[in-house]
């Protein structure tokens, strides 16, 4: 059993994103990585995953492209601007 | 009659000579009541004058929730044609086999009408019906009206590409699995990971229902899925003498082309060698009504494959070279395999790099013992190169230490 919820996973996923707007591109993996490596045993990768699809439900962040896929906040359409 | 001005294109009007179908004839009928595409030939017209693109790709378009299933395409050169200012791609997954009632393709083409360019490609390579052209503001309006019509988008991105698989056993006797069942199954299983780029990089599945492979899933895929039997080709030596009455050279097309060397033909009747048959299917496609796959059938998964985008083209390899396709038991080894191997590529894969190319740096041997499936000799891609063999020192030293424990 999970100690975080599936929001609080989502939640810190998302601070993971904005922090590091502008500076890292995360994927979906990376997030997952991330929150296992801080909080161990007590979740997993179905939780993460579970997490990552009421982050993006949420449409609190955004899947971007560039050459791979990877989790963005909602911003200007990358190429449309450039 | 268009209300705008059409394009004039010199250099396009090339492709509409000679006996072929052309698309720009399709196009510059589309463009008199599309300004999209009438900018999109003026576009493709600059094109060809200057021999360089005037597309830009990527971003973050998308609909609500879902990482795939649209592909961001910009134009460079909108301020000359802003009609196609924004010209996003919509992949649609395709029916299993790409069966579709007349119904179900005008209800795709009234959509695309309302909400695109109304050009499609059918298909695309990875097998989605793929809708060509449309502006940002209209993607959310066109996957509401696919999703309430049960259409689902397809896969784009680092995630599962729709899955696509041969007609199999709604068409073709050869097939040893039904494909479209494993096909279907399997997509509706992943649909996370197929809306959901959660991958290092893309991962394309296909199902072939025998070694015909008529999807080349071989060569266009990370993981292949080939219709195979275990036991003897079948063989109906009455027919055998119809071919041969009828005036087929048997020992000509049939016997010498055999690629093991497998069969004989004494002039009455054929025999066949079936523990070196490998499947190569030529003497099946020559006489159909004389040979059949056997009847202990399933698959052989290989993986691996893929086209030459950052790295070279591969060609799939065995990793299971038996498996029964089972529907009874809803493909479950199949899916405990691919559990295993996407744990280990999430672990070891790095950004950008397929299957293939992460075994190829990871090791053959590793990846197998990483995902708990014993070598086989049908693992050995080709004979070794290196007369070199080193043995690794700390399993004897492991042995020693047992040896003394005892």
């Amino acid at each position: 059993m999970s100690e975080l919820t599936t929001d609080q996973i989502a939640d810190e996923m998302f601070n993971l994103v904005k922090e590091y707007a502008g500076k890292k591109r995360f994927k979906a993996s990376d997030l997952t990585k991330e929150i296992i490596a801080k909080h161990g045993d007590s979740v997993n990768k179905k939780d993460c995953k579970a997490a990552l699809r009421v982050l993006m439900d949420s449409g609190r962040c955004v899947y971007g492209y560039a050459g791979g896929s990877f989790i963005s906040l909602p911003g200007e359409e990358g190429a449309a601007k450039q | 009659m268009a209300d705008h001005k059409l394009r004039e294109t010199p250099l396009l009007d090339e492709l509409k000579k000679g006996p072929w179908p052309s698309f720009v004839s399709d196009m510059k009928k589309m463009a008199e009541r599309k300004p999209m595409v009438n900018d999109l030939l003026g576009q493709l017209e600059l094109s060809y004058k200057e021999k360089k693109g005037h597309w830009k790709h990527g971003g973050l378009v998308g609909v609500m929730g879902y990482g795939g299933g649209i592909i961001g395409r910009y134009s460079d050169a909108a301020k000359e044609f802003p009609a196609c200012a924004h010209f996003h791609t919509v992949r649609v997954n395709q029916p299993s086999g790409w069966f579709y009632t007349s119904a179900a393709l005008r209800e795709l083409c009234d959509i695309w009408d309302r909400h695109g360019s109304g050009m499609t490609n059918m298909h695309g390579s990875t097998g989605d019906c793929v809708f060509l052209g449309t502006t940002t503001d209209e993607l959310e309006p066109i996957f509401a009206e696919l999703t309430e019509k049960d259409w689902d988008l397809g896969g784009s991105g680092s995630d599962v590409r729709t899955p696509s698989c041969c007609n199999g056993m709604a068409r073709c006797e050869y097939a040893c699995y039904d494909t479209m069942d494993a096909c279907y199954n399997i997509t509706m299983e992943y649909q996370d990971e197929l809306h959901r780029p959660a991958f290092p990089y893309k991962w394309k599945f296909k199902f072939s229902g025998c070694p015909n492979d008529c999807v080349a899933s071989i060569a266009r895929s990370d993981l292949s899925v080939i219709g195979t039997w275990r036991d003897e080709i079948r063989i109906d030596q009455a027919a055998v003498k119809e071919y041969a009455d009828s005036g087929m050279e048997i020992r000509a097309n049939v016997i010498r082309k055999c690629p093991t060397s497998c069969m004989s033909y004494d002039g009455k009747e054929i025999t066949i060698d079936n523990k070196n048959c490998n499947r190569c299917m030529h003497c099946i496609n020559v006489m159909p009504k004389a040979l059949r796959p056997g009847t202990d059938t399933g698959a052989t998964i290989l993986i691996g494959g893929k086209a030459p985008i950052i790295e070279g083209a591969l060609l799939a390899t065995v990793l299971v070279p038996f498996i029964k396709m089972n529907k009874d038991d809803d493909y479950q080894e199949f899916k405990d395999l691919m559990e295993r191997i996407w744990d280990f590529w999430d672990e070891h894969g790095v950004n950008r790099e397929r299957i293939g190319e992460c075994i190829e740096r990871v090791g053959l041997g590793n990846f197998l013992e990483a995902i708990e499936v014993d070598p086989l000799p049908e693992h050995v891609h080709h004979p070794r190169t290196n007369p070199y063999i080193f043995y690794e020192e700390y399993f004897e030293e492991v042995d020693d230490a047992e040896a003394q424990k005892a």
